[in-house]
């Protein structure tokens, strides 16, 4: 998810760029594909200082969403920041889920890396505050009256001393004519109405009442797409493995099967609904090739990654002065062994996707993450140019990365091709939970050294897994360089390939090399072992294993040491006052040091996404079981846009982190995942998710992440509860004990 | 041909009769508020009503529902105002308790289930209730906060005010026109 290690960030002056477009409407727009003219959105004579914005001649504000809304709540807060300029209650606007547009790319159109809000404050304010100003200009000519008479409200302008007032609606045009002002002055923070406030999730009674449409649901309830037929993909067992042969005999014969045909990915079963299909799925026979990874499983890519470590020196990620003198002065070495398990994304919306492909040109209805890659990688499936496809983004039930990767896409896009109608692929939770893009897993080895007085002086972390960029770039991103990323992207990206990504990739590291504690030799140090199982970006990336991984090891140290954990973070993070405040607040708030009668407590404290996020746990051990009661969440993610959504990420992130720390992991068993659905990778339940508490430090800030930060701390806190509670120091995931 | 009512409505599916409700429901009748997430009867995202009591939509034939009455979450509360919804509906929007979604339709429709049975459940009968459901959001503090709310709403015999605009839309997704 984090994009930001594809490329340098494009500056607000190279995304600056006005075009005239047809009909008076203006579109402001960075062109990176090349290509003399963005396409327009909207209509002739739509107010467009921009290309997120549309204010149309019948009064309707519409916001273009080209972030995906996949439950972090952006249909709700990147609306927020345009009615804010324009003095407009968000639940006034009008949203549109985005096509694909040069506009949006930055450089790529995906949401991810927890960046919407961070990198959508200031366009987006702006994109507001520039139809402001054309409104008011229009106005202001219209009436003949200076513009510092004219205020905007509810969705006019006024006059106050005239009695005039106009809608936005009836401005438009007039309002279009205008020239986009380059620096239109935003409204001081003192003024906001509804930055700040917990403006109320506009998707709440959609989503409340059956309404909301996610990409499953396409095609039903009326929406016209004639033929269209349902698709389950007979998928191999074992990664890598090819189709040999199949035997659909038996499966054409339950009623409802329209065909079966091999593709790419497997043998597709084409029918008139997903039971049937279903059905039928079972009944083929499919003959695959052994595979790559035949008769490898978890325990060998463990062993393997052990051995690693003992015989291979890393890439260094981090080195501060001298560790391996520290080592040899010191008074005293700890160290550990850490572990950590692949995972599946596992969203409650199995993946699946819709594909029709009619006169000259291909629609895809899709619930993604990066709808443009998607576009990239449909052309091909579909042997068209990338212009003619339509990716339209739906509602989608969870991404947390798996929705970044376009396997699906490309899958449903070939079956209808091959179909010659309009085609919806269903995976079934077997298919999403056994062909995934897993979270690594990696090993990692700790030392520490204490001199004579119990200081810390020394820390080092060596670290095995696999490169998440290194092996999806070439697979999917690659699709998209040819014809839009500016030459630098293209240069790091084409020309090396996934082998120097891979050596330059820093998720594997992040949130370990960046270790914030001041001690003197640091040595950081990553090996890459990669056997071949496909991974991907899951919530909160490197984050949330290195986190865990990072803050426990702290919590021994501070044991060793003889300190209590909080005060010994205090005493090391000085220099990092945000860390400070987050745990003070936390400490504070929890009591710290005084937990309930037969609980224990245990703190961590992470910076990811440009967020801080101390959580505190309160925890009771019974008969070997792990409760978590209680959950103390201090963050500081600057300005809070929406406090009630941001605790809802808090509380989202912490109950799905929760079931990596206590519930889930996958395993491979001969080259393929041994679990297939929720009575074998289970999720936390309501009656394990404890009493949540979020609090918020420092709005002064600029926004920086919500959809990620919450996550990292909170395994690692419930480890080091549990230590408090038991002696037992757990360092692998899930957390089990003896 | 198998008879039975949906949603108040009377409804005759000619469908094979060991299709599971879950895929008669959205396949067959195009109704797409109830989710699949299994097909194992193991997350709740297919839960509706079968006589007032909840069930798993994709772990019952279409047969089992000869003559029963069921209903979906389409067919929960009257609306279109918020204040004509069930109580439990009511409450999940004045406590947003969305993140993506998925689940909530199976969510509510348990929850509804539960409140119309007891108006005042304990925190363990809530519990009992709603730990079927899964939510990968991780929605389940709001979930059990809205459950006690939907209760106290139905007791009091009162209604959530919070306004909405019916007329302000998400953009339905893309048609053909895009
Ligand atoms: S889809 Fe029926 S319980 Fe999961
Ligand atoms: S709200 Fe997304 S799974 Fe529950």
């Amino acid at each position: 998810m984090s994009t930001d290690k594809l490329g340098p960030a494009l500056t607000r002056r190279s995304l600056l760029k006005t075009s005239a477009v047809a009909g008076g409407g203006l579109i402001v727009g960075v062109n990176l594909s090349g290509c003399a003219s963005a396409p327009p959105i909207g209509a002739d004579g739509d107010l467009s200082p921009d290309a997120w914005l549309q204010i149309t001649p019948d009064d309707r504000v519409i916001f273009q969403l080209d972030k995906t809304e996949m439950g972090q709540g952006v249909i709700t807060s990147l609306p927020t920041l345009v009615g804010e300029e324009l003095n407009l209650d968000p639940a006034r606007i009008h949203v549109h889920l985005a096509p694909v547009h040069p506009r949006f790319q930055d450089p790529i159109q995906i949401t991810g890396g927890s960046t919407s809000i961070a990198n959508r404050y200031q366009p987006l304010r702006q994109t507001g505050a520039a139809a402001r100003d054309m409104l008011l200009a229009a106005a202001a000519e219209r009436w003949s009256v200076p513009r510092a008479e004219l205020e905007l409200e509810d969705g006019a302008v006024h006059h106050r001393s005239s009695g005039n007032s106009a809608r936005f609606g009836e401005l438009a045009e007039a309002a279009a004519r205008q020239s986009v002002p380059k620096h239109p002055a935003l409204k001081p923070a003192s003024e906001f109405r509804w930055i700040g406030q917990s403006v109320p999730r506009t998707d709440r009674v959609t989503k409340s009442t059956g309404g909301a449409v996610f990409g499953i649901d396409v095609g039903l309830n009326g929406q016209e797409l004639p033929n269209l037929a349902t698709a389950v993909v007979v998928r191999s067992p074992r990664f890598g493995a090819e189709l040999e042969g199949f035997d659909a005999g038996e499966a054409r014969r339950i009623p409802g099967v329209i065909d079966v045909i091999a593709v790419s990915t497997g043998v597709a079963v084409i029918a008139d609904g997903y039971w049937p299909a279903r059905q039928a799925a079972g009944k083929v026979v499919a003959r695959w090739s052994d595979g790559p990874l035949k008769g490898l499983d978890s325990a060998a890519i463990e062993a393997a990654q052990r051995r690693a470590l003992d015989e291979q020196k890393g890439r260094s990620a981090r080195n501060d002065g001298n560790f391996a003198r520290a080592a040899e002065r010191a008074h005293r070495v700890i160290d550990a062994e850490y572990v950590i398990p692949h995972l599946a994304h596992a969203t409650m919306e199995p993946m699946n996707c819709t594909a029709w492909l009619h006169d000259g040109v291909c629609d895809v209805w899709v619930p993604t993450q990066g709808p443009d890659i998607v576009q990239a990688v449909a052309a091909e499936a579909a042997k068209l140019p990338r212009d003619r496809v339509r990716v339209h983004s739906t509602l989608m039930g969870g991404g947390f990365g798996r929705r970044g990767i376009p396997d699906y896409a490309a899958e449903a896009v070939e079956v209808a091709r091959l179909a010659g109608r309009p085609v919806k692929v269903v995976w079934s939770r077997e298919d999403d939970m056994r062909h995934d893009f897993y979270r690594p897993a990696t090993c990692n080895r700790l030392r520490a050294t204490l001199d004579d007085n119990g200081a810390v002086t020394g820390w080092e972390h060596r670290l095995v897994g696999p490169s998440i960029i290194g092996t999806l770039v070439p697979d999917f991103l690659g699709a998209l360089m040819p014809t839009w990323v500016p030459g630098g992207v293209t240069n790091v990206l084409g020309r090396a390939g996934g082998a120097v990504i891979r050596g330059r990739d820093s998720s594997s590291t992040e949130g370990a090399a960046d270790l914030p504690y001041a001690i003197d030799h640091v040595r950081v140090e990553s090996i890459l072992h990669d056997p071949g199982v496909p991974i991907g970006f899951w919530r909160s990336v490197g984050h949330s294993q290195n986190a865990f991984v990072v803050e426990s090891f702290v919590d021994e140290v501070a044991h060793a040491a003889g300190a209590d954990p909080l005060t010994f973070r205090l005493e090391r993070l000085a220099a990092h006052p945000r860390h400070l405040a987050t745990l003070q607040l936390a400490a504070e708030k929890a009591n710290w040091g005084h937990p309930d009668d037969g609980r224990s407590q245990g703190i961590a404290v992470h910076e990811s996404f440009g967020s801080v996020v101390t959580e505190i746990a309160e925890v009771s051990v019974d008969n070997g079981r792990i409760r978590v009661h209680r959950v103390v969440c201090a963050i500081d993610c600057g300005l809070v846009i929406n406090p009630d959504i941001v605790r809802a990420q808090m509380e989202g992130s912490i109950v799905f982190g929760l079931t990596a720390a206590l519930k889930s992991k996958v395993t491979l068993e001969d080259g393929g995942i041994r679990q297939s659905n929720f009575h074998d990778y289970d999720l936390l339940r309501m009656d394990e998710t404890p009493v949540i508490e979020v609090y918020f430090v420092n709005q002064d800030a600029p926004p920086s992440g919500v959809g990620e930060p919450g996550l990292p701390p909170i395994a690692p806190a419930v480890a080091n509860a549990v230590f408090a509670a038991t002696g037992q120091r757990l360092r692998t995931m899930p957390l089990r004990l003896a | 041909m198998v008879e039975f009512e949906l949603n108040g409505v009377a409804r005759r599916v000619d469908m094979p009769a060991d299709t599971p409700l879950l895929w008669v429901i959205r396949d067959g009748l195009g109704l797409p508020g109830t989710k699949f997430g299994c097909g194992m009867g193991l997350c709740g995202a297919c839960t509706i009503h079968l006589d007032g009591q909840p069930i798993r939509s994709c772990a019952i034939p279409l047969a089992a529902a000869a003559g029963r009455r069921l209903t979906t979450i389409e067919g929960l509360g009257a609306g279109p105002a918020i204040s004509d919804l069930h109580p439990a509906q009511q409450a999940w929007i004045e406590g947003s308790v969305a993140h993506c979604g998925y689940c909530e339709s199976g969510q509510i429709m348990a929850a509804a289930a539960l409140i119309d049975a007891n108006d005042d459940p304990s925190d363990a009968e809530i519990d009992s209730a709603l730990s079927g459901n899964l939510c990968r959001c991780g929605t389940y503090p709001r979930i059990r906060a809205a459950v006690r709310r939907a209760a106290e709403l139905k007791r009091g015999g009162e209604t959530v005010v919070q306004s909405f605009d019916p007329n302000v839309a998400i953009a339905p997704v893309g048609g053909l026109r895009a």
